[in-house]
C-alpha cells in the first residue's frame, strides 16, 4: 500500500526581506524518521517553522499528510508536536501545570490533559520532580520538559528542532534514546533538524542535507547501512592480482586500490567465508578486513563540497524509500 | 496500569471545542494571580464604592434617614451619579490593569513562549482574547457588573416606570464600562508586548496615563484649545461616558471616539506586528 507522504515540499521559497532563506525547494518525504541536516543558517529551521505555518512563503507550497501549511494551518498544528530549539516555557509554574496547560490548548478536556501530563513527565524522565518550578529546572531538564509538551496531545508529526542543545553527553544520550523510542512505540513520524550528525545518524532513517536555503542531498540511512555492510576493504599478503581474479570469479566487483589493497561488494550470495576459502586456496593471508563505513559525515561533507547549493537530484524528483 | 508505568501513547479521545479554547488562558492565568495578597486586598477594596453607592440608593428609601434629612435631593440617582460611579471604578480598573496587565504578555515574549502557544491549533487572535479575557472578567466583575447591579436595586426600588424611564443609564455603564475595558486591555497588552519587560511595562503604562494627561492639559493652555484632551485617556472616556448619560462632557464627543478609534487601532498594529512566533530581524 503506497503511504501517505509527509511532507511535501513544491517549488517552496521563503524570504525574509530581499534574503532567501529557502529556495526552490521541492521533494516528498515519507520516512518516519527525517533529519534535516545542515551548517548554521542552511535554512533547517525554517523550513520547519514553515511548516508549522509560522513563515509565510513567498513562493510554492508546502504540505505536511496532504494539508497545506497555509491554508489549513490549524489542521497541521493539530497533527504535529513541536520542540523548539531555544528555551521556551512558561513563567511560574510547574511542569505538570506547564505540560497540562500545554495539552489543554492542543485540546485535551482537563482531566486527559492532566493525566497525560503526567505521564509525558514520566515519560521523559522527569517524573520525580514534576512538581517543581521550570524555572528552577536544569538546561537538560528543561529540554525534557519541552520534550514532554511536544509529545502530551499525542501528535502524528514531531518536531525536534536541536533537542540535544546544551546537553551534558548522558543527557544527550537519555534523550536520543528517548528519540528512538518514541519513534519505535509511537504511531508517529518524527522530523529532527540538527547540525549534530551523530544526533541525526543515531535517531533517523532518512536525511535531508540543507545548504543555503536549498536541499542538496538526500541518503536513506537504512539503504546506506545496508550498503555498507557490503563494502569491503581487504589488506593481503601475497598475490593480489590471483586473489581478486578468485573474488571476481564468485560474482563480486573488486578492485585493486594499491599493491596489496583491494576493495570489493559482496553479492547477495558470497559470504565473508567464501573471501578465506578463496584467500586460503591462492595462497594468500588477508592482514586485514574492514567493513569500509561510508558514515554520514562523509555522507554530509561531499554534500557539502559537491552540492553548491544545488540538489543533484531533478526539479520535482520524489524521494521516497531511498529513490529519487 | 499507574501513570509512571505507561509508555508513549498517542491521544484519541475527544477534543474540547475550539471557540472555547482561549479561556483556558484565563483559568490558568488566575490560579497565579490571586496568590497575590496585595491583588486580592486591592479587590476588595474595588467594591467599597459600589457598596456606598447602593447604600445611597437605598437611603432615599429608608423613612428613619429622611427623617434626618434629603437623601434624595443630596444624592439623586441620576446621570451625574452613574458618571461618577464610572469614573471611580474606572480609576480603579486603571490602576487594576496596571498590576495585573504588564505581565500578562511581557513574560511570554521574556520566556520565549509564543511558539508553544503558536504552534498548536490556537491562533494569535485566540491569544490575544484570551489574554484579554484575564482582565477583562476582573475588569468586568468591578465595572459593569456592579454597575448594573445598583441599576436593578435602583429600579426595584423606584419602581418599573423609572426603570423604564431610565434604561440609558443602563447602556450606558454596560457600554462605557466595555469601551473602557477594552481600551485598558489592549493598551495593557500592546505595551506588554512591546516592552517585554513587565516592570518597564508597568511603569509606562502609569506614564502613558499621567505624561499625556500633562501633555494635554500644557496643549490647552498653551495654545487656547480643548484639542489637548485628545491625548488624555481619561477625557476620552471620561467625554463618551458624559455622552452616553446625557451629562456634560470635557470635549467635543466627536473628537473622543475619534481618539479613542485611533488608540484602539494604534494597539491592534502594535499587537499584530508584536506578536508572532518568531520574530524576523532586520539586517
Amino acid at each position: 500500500m503506497e503511504s501517505r507522504p509527509v511532507i511535501q515540499l513544491d517549488g517552496l521559497v521563503v524570504r525574509f526581506g530581499n534574503r532567501t532563506i529557502l529556495d526552490n525547494l521541492n521533494g516528498s518525504l515519507s520516512g518516519r524518521a527525517i533529519g534535516l541536516l545542515g551548517p548554521n543558517g542552511a535554512g533547517k529551521s525554517t523550513l520547519i517553522n514553515t511548516l508549522l505555518g509560522f513563515f509565510k512563503p513567498a513562493r510554492g507550497t508546502a504540505r505536511v499528510f496532504g494539508h497545506d501549511v497555509q491554508t489549513a494551518t490549524r489542521r497541521v498544528r493539530g497533527l504535529t508536536g513541536y520542540m523548539p530549539e531555544n528555551d521556551s516555557f512558561i513563567a511560574r509554574m510547574s511542569a505538570v501545570s506547564f505540560v497540562t496547560y500545554m495539552a489543554e490548548l492542543s485540546g485535551l478536556p482537563r482531566d486527559a490533559a492532566l493525566e497525560r501530563a503526567h505521564e509525558a513527565l514520566f515519560y521523559v524522565g522527569l517524573g520525580e520532580s514534576r512538581y517543581r518550578k521550570l524555572e528552577e529546572y536544569s538546561a537538560g531538564m528543561k529540554q525534557l520538559a519541552k520534550l514532554a509538551q511536544a509529545i502530551v496531545h499525542g501528535p502524528k508529526l514531531l518536531f525536534l528542532d536541536e533537542p540535544t542543545n546544551g546537553l551534558d553527553p548522558s543527557a544527550r544520550q537519555r534523550m536520543i534514546r528517548l528519540i528512538r523510542d518514541i519513534r519505535e512505540k509511537g504511531d508517529l513520524n518524527l522530523i529532527l533538524c540538527s547540525h549534530l550528525l551523530r544526533d541525526v545518524e543515531e535517531t533517523c532513517e532518512e536525511v535531508v542535507i540543507l545548504k543555503q536555503g536549498r536541499i542538496v542531498h538526500y541518503a536513506n540511512l537504512e539503504e546506506e547501512r545496508l550498503l555498507n555492510r557490503k563494502f569491503i576493504e581487504l589488506e593481503t599478503d601475497g598475490e593480489s592480482e590471483g586473489f581478486a581474479e578468485g573474488l571476481r570469479g564468485l560474482g563480486c566487483e573488486c578492485a585493486l586500490t594499491g599493491e596489496r589493497r583491494l576493495k570489493m561488494v559482496l553479492t547477495g550470495a558470497v559470504e565473508i567465508r567464501d573471501v578465506y576459502r578463496i584467500a586460503s586456496e591462492r595462497g594468500v593471508n588477508i592482514r586485514r578486513l574492514n567493513y569500509k563505513r561510508d558514515s554520514l559525515e562523509d555522507i554530509f561533507l561531499k554534500a557539502m563540497e559537491n552540492g553548491h547549493g544545488q540538489w543533484s537530484a531533478p526539479a520535482h524528483a520524489e524521494v521516497q524509500n531511498g529513490r529519487v | 496500569m499507574a501513570v509512571y508505568k505507561r509508555g508513549y501513547e498517542p491521544y484519541t479521545g475527544r477534543l474540547t471545542p475550539e471557540w472555547s479554547r482561549f479561556l483556558i488562558i484565563a483559568r490558568h492565568a488566575y490560579r497565579g494571580m490571586f496568590e497575590s495578597r496585595f491583588l486580592v486586598s486591592f479587590l476588595v477594596v474595588c467594591f467599597i464604592y459600589p457598596v456606598v453607592a447602593a447604600v445611597l440608593v437605598y437611603l432615599p428609601h429608608n423613612a428613619a434617614a429622611m427623617a434626618v434629612f434629603d437623601v434624595r435631593k443630596l444624592f439623586p440617582v441620576d446621570g451625574a451619579f452613574f458618571l461618577k460611579f464610572l469614573s471611580w471604578q474606572g480609576t480603579l480598573a486603571f490602576l487594576l490593569t496596571g498590576f495585573m496587565g504588564p505581565g500578562l504578555v511581557a513574560v511570554d515574549l521574556a520566556n520565549n513562549a509564543l511558539p508553544l502557544y503558536f504552534c498548536r491549533p490556537f491562533s494569535r487572535a485566540e491569544y490575544v482574547v484570551g489574554k484579554m479575557a484575564v482582565l477583562g472578567f476582573v475588569l468586568s466583575a468591578i465595572t459593569w457588573v456592579p454597575g448594573l447591579i445598583l441599576f436593578a436595586f435602583a429600579a426595584y426600588l423606584e419602581g418599573f416606570a423609572w426603570f423604564t424611564g431610565h434604561l440609558r443609564f443602563a447602556f450606558a455603564v454596560f457600554v462605557g464600562s466595555w469601551l473602557w475595558i477594552v481600551a485598558l486591555c489592549l493598551l495593557a497588552l500592546a505595551i506588554s508586548a512591546w516592552v517585554k519587560w513587565r516592570i518597564a511595562a508597568g511603569a509606562l503604562l502609569f506614564g502613558l496615563f499621567f505624561v499625556a494627561a500633562g501633555f494635554g492639559q500644557a496643549i490647552n493652555h498653551s495654545m487656547n484649545t480643548d484639542l489637548g484632551h485628545m491625548v488624555n485617556l481619561a477625557s476620552i472616556i471620561g467625554a463618551i461616558w458624559a455622552w452616553l448619560l446625557h451629562e456634560s462632557a470635557p470635549m467635543p464627543v466627536a473628537n473622543a471616539w475619534f481618539s479613542l478609534s485611533a488608540a484602539y487601532a494604534a494597539c491592534y498594529w502594535l499587537l499584530r506586528r508584536k506578536l508572532r512566533a518568531y520574530q524576523v530581524e532586520r539586517a
